[in-house]
């Protein structure tokens, strides 16, 4: 399977089976389109007599000839056999856990799929006895894992700052004995940052996201305390203090953009020059019936920002300036291994939340319904058929992704998110299909033109991204 | 990166022998959503 696209300029193609990702010229890129599965030597006669209006015959044939030895290479029409690795895929001890210290918000944004914090279930705090057992469920249940990520999530973490350090010192105190490393990181909307929150976030936690969305009237639109005040003013003097402080440790700005905020290229560029470097901007998942919901109308504007913001990226880099955006970063070859990129996010799986009742949930988004209730830290009941259930739910147990070009770089998307809109943990929300397989292409191309220009430069280095100082 | 007249292949494709030798399980969970440390796939770094 292949996926062709013009892009930028670039005429561009991705081998879906081998990775392997080619910038073809124009007569190559219309080539191509008599190249299949069952390629022969012999350039088709249908192609010679067909283009050769528009080119001459023995470049159309030398063509032909260049891209039939990407095939016998593997690098063309490469054949899918990774259904052996199936079993890989599935069965697997738990590695990450999310932990909702706190079921309760100091904001009140629009757009929360938490309910604005408590999830539907009322707002509390888990208590340090909670917390313990959830990083003893963990232990417990990581097999021979021995990086253990964890997440203090919400509602907002640092509501519940008391539990989340003495979580951290506990989980400390005990994972030399069990030959685990503990990771930790915490997610919160900056209001109750100071000093000493600073400090301890930036001393123990390897990543931390920090919410924004953007320019100060976008965000204050929709990122509001109750009294309906926005709080981009408090918040980003301490996101630019706890930043500044944090060397070079793993951060990043994220926001939320909606179908008030589609020109978000605008939102990257302000946080960039706040003096944020790693920023994310993300669409908001909602039921399109809400006003502020990106819907399939939508998407057209959506991929025009995507690409505006894609040029202005390599822009900025050609000049020596940085930025990374999340969504665009793509390691073309060294990313994860195939069986990882197929096995899908691992919710219900490889990875759980846990709320301050001790509930267990396939996910974070999944907390609050139900009939995906897992189980409970305190009963120690777990149910393992659900896990098993969710085991399955890789890219080979979802028709739409078993034959979609974007699977290595998506891993069949978000269960959540399918079963919230299309009924299904198996179906694949058409929406985020589309905004991923956009952002694929702008990734791609990203590296198209960054290469390009690299070569401009003629500097030895094939990097796409680096533009180290250095050379 | 490999460049000839007509085509230029921007890495090694190596997913193949990826396959593998990977699947060890060390790495970053990779949650998709929008609401998250999202992480999109192909950005992760290998443990191994
Ligand atoms: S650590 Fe590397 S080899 Fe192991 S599963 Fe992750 S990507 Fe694959
Ligand atoms: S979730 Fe959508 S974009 Fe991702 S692999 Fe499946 S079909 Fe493709
Ligand atoms: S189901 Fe969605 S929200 Fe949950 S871990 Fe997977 S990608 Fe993330």
């Amino acid at each position: 399977m292949i996926h062709k696209y013009q892009l930028n300029g670039y005429n561009i193609c991705l081998d879906v089976h081998s990775g392997a990702v080619h910038v073809l010229d124009d007569i190559a890129y219309d080539v191509l389109d008599y190249c299949s599965e069952d390629m022969q030597e012999k350039a088709p006669e249908k192609m010679l007599t067909e283009l050769s209006e528009k080119y001459d015959r023995e470049e159309l044939e030398e063509t032909y000839e260049a891209l039939y030895e990407l095939y016998t290479a593997g690098q063309l029409f490469s054949k899918d056999d990774y259904e052996q690795f199936a079993d890989l895929m599935t069965k697997a001890p738990i590695k990450s856990m999310c932990i909702n210290v706190s079921h309760d918000c100091n904001l009140r944004c629009e757009y929360c799929f938490a309910a604005k914090g408590d999830f539907g279930q009322g707002r509390c705090l888990m208590s340090l006895d909670t917390a313990k057992k959830a990083i003893d469920f963990i232990i417990a249940n990581s097999g021979t894992r021995h990086n253990l990520e964890v997440d203090f999530f919400g509602g907002e973490p640092l509501m519940n700052f008391e539990v989340v350090k003495q979580t951290v010192e506990y989980a400390r105190s005990i994972e030399k004995q069990h030959n685990k490393n503990f990771r930790f990181t915490i997610t919160t909307n900056g209001l109750l940052l100071d000093d000493e929150k600073i400090d301890f976030i930036n001393r123990e936690m390897h990543n931390v996201v920090l919410s924004l969305d953007g320019r100060k009237e976008v965000n204050d639109k929709l990122r509001v305390t109750p009294n309906g005040k926005g709080c981009y003013d408090i918040i980003v003097p301490k996101y630019q203090k706890l930043v500044s402080k944090r060397g070079d440790k793993d951060y990043y700005i994220r926001g939320t953009f909606t179908t008030f905020s589609k020109d978000f290229t605008a939102d990257v560029m302000h946080m960039k020059e706040l003096g944020f470097e790693q920023l994310s901007i993300e669409p908001v998942v909602s039921d399109p019936k809400l006003d502020y919901s990106i819907k399939e109308n939508d998407l057209p504007t959506v991929f025009k920002e995507y690409e505006r913001l894609a040029k202005t990226l390599i822009e900025m880099r050609k000049k020596g300036e940085f930025f990374n955006f999340f969504h665009f970063m793509i390691d073309l070859d060294q990313g994860p291994c195939a069986i990882k990129r197929l096995r899908g996010c691992g919710c219900g799986n490889e990875y759980v939340a846990v709320t301050p009742q001790g509930d267990i949930y396939p996910c974070h988004q999944f907390v609050g319904e139900e009939q995906w209730k897992m189980g409970n830290l305190n009963d120690g009941t777990f149910n393992q058929d659900m896990k098993l259930r969710f085991a399955k739910a890789n890219v080979y147990s979802k028709s739409n992704c078993r034959n979609c070009w974007a699977k290595f770089y998506c891993s069949g998307g978000c269960n959540a998110n399918n079963f919230q809109y299309e009924g299904d943990i198996l179906k694949s929300h058409k929406v985020g299909c589309e905004l991923e397989k956009k952002r694929l292409e702008c990734a791609i191309m990203i590296k198209a033109a960054l290469a390009d220009y690299n070569t401009e430069q003629s500097t030895d280095c094939d990097s796409g991204d680096c533009f180290a100082e250095c050379c | 990166m490999k460049a000839t007249k007509h085509i230029k292949t921007l890495n090694n494709a190596n997913l193949k022998d990826s396959a593998a030798k990977g699947g060890c399980g060390e790495c970053q969970a990779s949650c998709q959503s929008a609401c998250k440390t999202s992480c999109t796939v192909a950005n992760q770094k290998c443990e191994k």
